[in-house]
């Protein structure tokens, strides 16, 4: 054999030896197309249809229901924000679970996209002496408050600049959301975000099948695999349709608000404009979109 | 063959990886090599403004069952406004009241002569629908920040409709406090998560 048919060729030849070697062991069509499904953000309304046709036969076959699918872009003028009250957050969790619910996180293993984070009055807001794991028999304890974080749906988010495959972006609406198809699983956003707000899916999630959320966004709540990123999404399946999120709805202090920065009737405006507010970590220049407030 | 196209990039490397783990052939291989993000961020939807959107909704204001109308038993009762604790009936909320009791009690608020009435303290008849115009006299703060949303809770939709709570809802106006509330599990300790899935679990333990 010549020497000049050296390393190209072989790695031309061995691949067309895959090819037909895969073609011979009859490997499935529909899998080698998602496998090679491009960044969702490049793709064409048309291709995002097909792909949403086969992931909607894809979840019927594996969880035995018919899954609503969506793609809906970000709406014009609308850019997302959240408020949350330290001064009336109880601690009593129920955000957490609201959330587990509605956007399909693993039981077991466990993720909890929202983390409640009990502290004391003295001490102030410190992560150091914080406690996630607290559990009296009431809520609120004395001396305490409860601070809850989740993606903090940074302005200049340090998790999308980090990603090597940009699975991970910030969408017009301020929403920062991951490509679940196209994350490779290296867990690089995950040391680069500053509030431990991404979880990775070590083992294969479960989420028992009478509990599944079928109204799923593509870029949201629809159901992972095991070596994917996640992390709250605002319920983007819920906030793109006018709605708000889970966890709003179902605080039972309504310490969670929620709307549209760019609209100057909005909750959330009014919050900006005559409350405390403060943000976390704000010397880390994240500029968050998620705001603590002080109601009372 | 498309193929010949990308060889000079680190795609057959790319393939030849696919090949050792077993994935490998597509028609859009070439595409994969497309790294133009044209973004596609375009869109006909406008947001709807909350602005002009006036409407209170509010669910009934929550009446113990068959209490109301209260008229039914008391325009039968001759009427005393001699401030006193009630004992035979109403026993239940002299139990609980606890709002600025000791200035305060019954007819502060209900009304003496039409008790399916609440009362102003400038005389004007009140509607159990509207109450929170009654706690708004001294929570005037509260009502401010309740009107716009953020004092309270609001359900429905960030950009349309809302439905709004009562204060009632949430503050028994005799006993405005709230009650200390049961939490939910704390996360499991990292250390105790099991990455296995049910299957490998149930294989573990045969
Ligand atoms: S909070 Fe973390 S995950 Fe969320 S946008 Fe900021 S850096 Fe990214
Ligand atoms: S549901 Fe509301 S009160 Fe309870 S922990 Fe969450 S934010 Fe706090």
């Amino acid at each position: 054999m010549k020497q000049n048919k050296t390393r190209r060729s072989f790695l031309k030849n061995i691949s067309l030896a895959s090819m037909a070697a895969l073609t011979a062991t009859g490997c499935n069509m529909k899998e080698l197309d998602e496998f090679f499904q491009r960044n969702f953000r490049t793709l064409s309304d048309k291709e995002k249809e097909d792909i949403i046709k086969n992931l909607e036969q894809k979840y019927k076959q594996k969880y035995n229901k018919e899954f609503q699918v969506s793609a809906q872009p970000a709406m014009e003028q609308v850019e997302f924000a959240y408020a949350l009250d330290l001064s009336r957050c109880v601690g009593c969790r129920k955000c957490v679970y609201a959330c587990v619910d509605e956007n399909n996180q693993s039981r077991s293993p466990q993720i909890h996209w929202i983390q409640v984070l009990q502290m004391e009055k003295e001490k102030g807001i410190d992560f150091a002496h914080s406690d996630v794991h607290y559990n009296p028999e009431k809520v609120p304890e004395k001396g305490h408050f409860y601070l809850p974080v989740a993606c903090q749906q940074c302005r200049t988010p340090q998790c999308t600049t980090v990603c090597p495959v940009k699975a991970t972006w910030q969408e017009p609406d301020g929403i920062v959301v991951i490509d679940y198809n196209w994350c490779i699983g290296c867990r690089y956003c995950m040391a680069a975000c500053p509030y431990g707000a991404r979880h990775f899916n070590w083992g294969e999630p479960e989420v028992p099948e009478e509990e599944l959320n079928t109204d799923v966004h593509y870029l949201g709540n629809r159901p992972r695999v095991k070596g994917v990123v996640e992390k709250c999404t605002f319920c983007i399946q819920r906030v793109r349709k006018g709605k708000y999120p889970s966890c709003v709805e179902i605080c039972p202090v309504g310490a969670r608000k929620f709307g549209n920065l760019l609209d100057p009737e909005s909750e959330i405006r009014y919050i900006l404009e005559n409350k405390r507010v403060l943000v976390l970590k704000e010397e880390l220049n994240t500029q968050p979109r998620f705001y603590y407030f002080f109601g009372v | 063959m498309k193929l010949k196209k990308i060889q000079k990039g680190p795609l057959p490397l790319l393939v030849l990886v696919l090949f050792i783990f077993g994935y490998g052939c597509s028609s859009q291989l070439s595409e994969a090599d497309n790294h133009n993000p044209e973004i596609n961020n375009s869109t006909e939807q406008i947001a709807v403004k909350t602005a002009g959107i006036t409407e209170i909704a509010v669910e009934a204001p929550p009446l113990t069952d068959g209490i109301f109308p209260c008229n039914d038993c008391h325009s039968e009762i001759e009427a005393n406004p001699e401030r006193r604790e009630l004992v035979d009936m109403h026993d239940d909320i002299t139990a609980i009241f606890n709002h600025d009791s000791d200035n305060r009690w019954c007819l502060d608020c209900h009304d003496l002569n039409n008790r399916d009435s609440l009362r102003l303290a400038s005389g004007q008849l009140l509607d159990f629908k509207e109450s929170y115009k009654l706690c708004g006299q001294c929570h005037g703060l509260k009502l401010r920040d309740w009107k716009v949303g953020v004092h309270g809770k609001r359900t429905g939709e960030w950009n349309g409709k809302k439905e709004y709570l009562l204060c009632v809802h949430c503050h028994d106006p005799h006993s405005p406090k709230f009650e200390l509330l049961t939490p939910e599990p704390p996360p499991v300790m990292q250390e105790n998560i099991s990455y296995l899935n049910r299957k490998q679990k149930d294989d573990e333990t045969k």
